[in-house]
């Protein structure tokens, strides 16, 4: 098939690819979204196959043997809990797959200035977005301390890295060729640069940086399809590139911090929060199920620690128990609630709970006043009150989920430790916040039990 | 192809990109972050050509190693987003069923 005709098949696949991305912007509709995006792929696959430049299938039949394999079967085995690290390696194949594409362009002919500036873009792109996501993914997995690493000379050490790229780049579009020293030495640099923006991200911050990650593999298909002067991808990875940057923003408004804030400084530079103090109030068990099988309005908090104890199911259970006594029982859920964006919608939609019970952030707070109990389950910086009240505090100014309003809090926390930010809730302190301590598994499955007896 | 032209393109589709997404609620961002993944994949169209043209031995290579990691990204991302998006379910057809 010439190009030409390929080409109008490339229309249709973009149509479709549209039309998924369309119906993927709603619950009842995204599943039928996803398969049309998966259709479009395969027309964009099969119509390049039949394309006349290609002259053996050996090398594709393997590699799509090989990476299908490898694919489906961590599609099928990975744990819900496991999503955001899983994402995080699929953003990193991404990248890299364009690295390669990039480099792979170098040895095809009529190299100008032009095509090798875009080369040299999707393999810089793409080595960054590797190693970046599997530094993302050594965090998140915990293979790696979560912690920001960072050290003085940081800035001066990544701005030398940039300045190094791009003097490569420079040198190496004048003159383009195959086998370029510089153009090595450039995706070295990449790698490196990669891991560098990466370390000094701490846990809490994931969300941002996974979104990040994601919208530059689209970018990186974008500058490969440039490379190659290939429409299809350059449409797919700009739809992909602005829905990463859509995430992006989303998550750092949630924060109330700039995109650069979070890059470039890790936690706890900033500072000293007013030193709470006061008496915690625990409860046990008996005494929480008391109080719940009165509540005629409950709403669940999940944070991150409710992904850590593998605790969806039972607060599901206990939610629908709470149902039956009549009570009317929502989900609160905070955008940067867990280490990817809608991290706890995935996991809660695992334990069967229905997705219109799960309410964003802006439309729980107004209700807030009116709720007997607020449940919080491994949430701690999403609902700090020292967030609109200490100004002294790191995340002040950050939005966050009104649970002191509501007229009893339970805190559900393994000790009295601080948040993974490491900044001091006054929210444990509050005359309405009971604290039950232990597991929060083991805490609500007692909950359950009593309400079973 | 003319350069001017792809940029044209891209410069459309990214309009069209912000368009489609921020109109995404908040509940369904992870499905929609590993479907965008999938859609990533489609570098895999470039790298089949790199890997089944008439190139030199080390291009054909590294087209074998792109389609190998872009599969990945391909099935990968859209089984996966299949997974959690059937798990997502309206009150009336929910709970235990």
């Amino acid at each position: 098939m010439s190009w030409e005709w390929i080409n109008v098949w490339y229309i249709a696949s973009a149509a479709l690819f549209i039309f998924g991305l369309k119906q993927l912007g709603s619950p009842a509709t995204a599943v039928r979204g996803n398969q049309l995006s998966a259709v479009a792929m395969l027309l964009a696959i099969v119509v390049t196959l039949f394309a006349k430049d290609i002259v053996s299938y050996e090398w594709i039949i393997l590699g799509m043997v090989v990476g299908g394999g490898i694919g489906a079967y961590f599609a099928r085995t990975i744990a819900m809990t496991e999503m955001p690290e899983m994402v995080a390696l699929f953003n990193g194949t991404g990248g890299i797959a364009s690295l390669f594409v990039g480099w792979a362009a170098l040895y095809g002919t009529g190299i100008g200035a032009f095509e090798g500036f875009t080369i040299f873009l999707s393999v810089l792109i793409g080595g960054v977005t590797f190693t970046g996501s599997i530094i993302a993914y050594a965090k998140l997995s915990e293979r790696m301390d979560g912690a920001p690493i960072v050290f003085g000379a940081q800035r001066i050490v990544n701005a030398a890295l940039l300045g190094l790229i791009i003097l490569c780049g420079v040198v190496f579009c004048l003159d383009p060729v195959p086998g370029s020293f510089l153009f090595y030495l450039a995706i070295v640099l990449a790698l490196i640069l990669g891991v560098m923006v990466v370390i000094p991200i701490g846990g809490a911050d994931m969300p941002v940086v996974i979104s990040l990650l994601n919208s530059y593999s689209g970018l990186a298909a974008c500058a490969a399809g440039f490379a190659i002067g290939n429409n299809i991808l350059i449409v797919a990875g700009a739809l992909v590139g602005a829905a990463g940057i859509i995430l992006t923003n989303i998550m750092c408004r949630a924060m109330n911090r700039s995109l650069s804030n979070v890059l470039f400084s890790g936690f706890g530079a900033v500072k000293e929060a007013t030193k709470v103090e006061g008496e915690v109030s625990p409860i046990n068990t008996e005494d929480a199920f008391l109080i719940l099988e009165a509540a005629s309005n409950v709403t669940f908090v999940p944070g991150y620690g409710m992904a850590v104890a593998q605790a969806q199911h039972v607060v599901r259970e206990l939610g629908e128990l709470l149902e039956e006594n009549g009570c009317e029982v929502t989900y609160a859920i905070h955008p940067v609630a867990g280490r990817m964006p809608g991290h706890m919608n995935v996991l809660l939609a695992e334990a069967n709970v229905p997705y219109d019970q799960l309410i964003e952030m802006d439309d729980i707070n107004p209700r807030m006043d009116n709720m007997d109990v607020a449940v919080v389950i491994g949430a701690n910086d999403v609902v700090n009150p020292a967030a609109r009240n200490d100004e002294n505090s790191p995340i002040y100014g950050m939005p966050i989920i009104n649970v002191d309003h509501a007229r009893t809090v339970f805190v559900l926390k393994r000790s009295m430790a601080s948040g993974f930010s490491g900044v001091d809730n006054p929210l444990f302190f509050g005359d309405n916040t009971r604290m039950l301590f232990g597991d929060a598994k083991a805490s609500l499955s007692a909950v359950v039990a009593e309400f079973k007896t | 192809m003319d350069a001017v032209f792809l940029a044209f393109i891209l410069m459309l589709s990214i309009f069209l990109g912000f368009e489609l997404i921020s109109k995404v609620p908040a509940t369904l961002h992870t499905p929609l972050m590993s479907g965008a993944n999938a859609i990533s994949g489609i570098t895999i169209v470039g790298a089949l050509t790199s890997a089944g043209a008439d190139l030199p031995g080390l291009a054909n290579f590294l087209g074998f190693l792109a389609v190998a990691m872009a599969t990945i990204n391909v099935i990968g991302g859209y089984m996966v987003t299949d997974r959690m998006l059937s798990m997502f379910k309206k009150k009336d057809t929910g709970g235990q069923s």
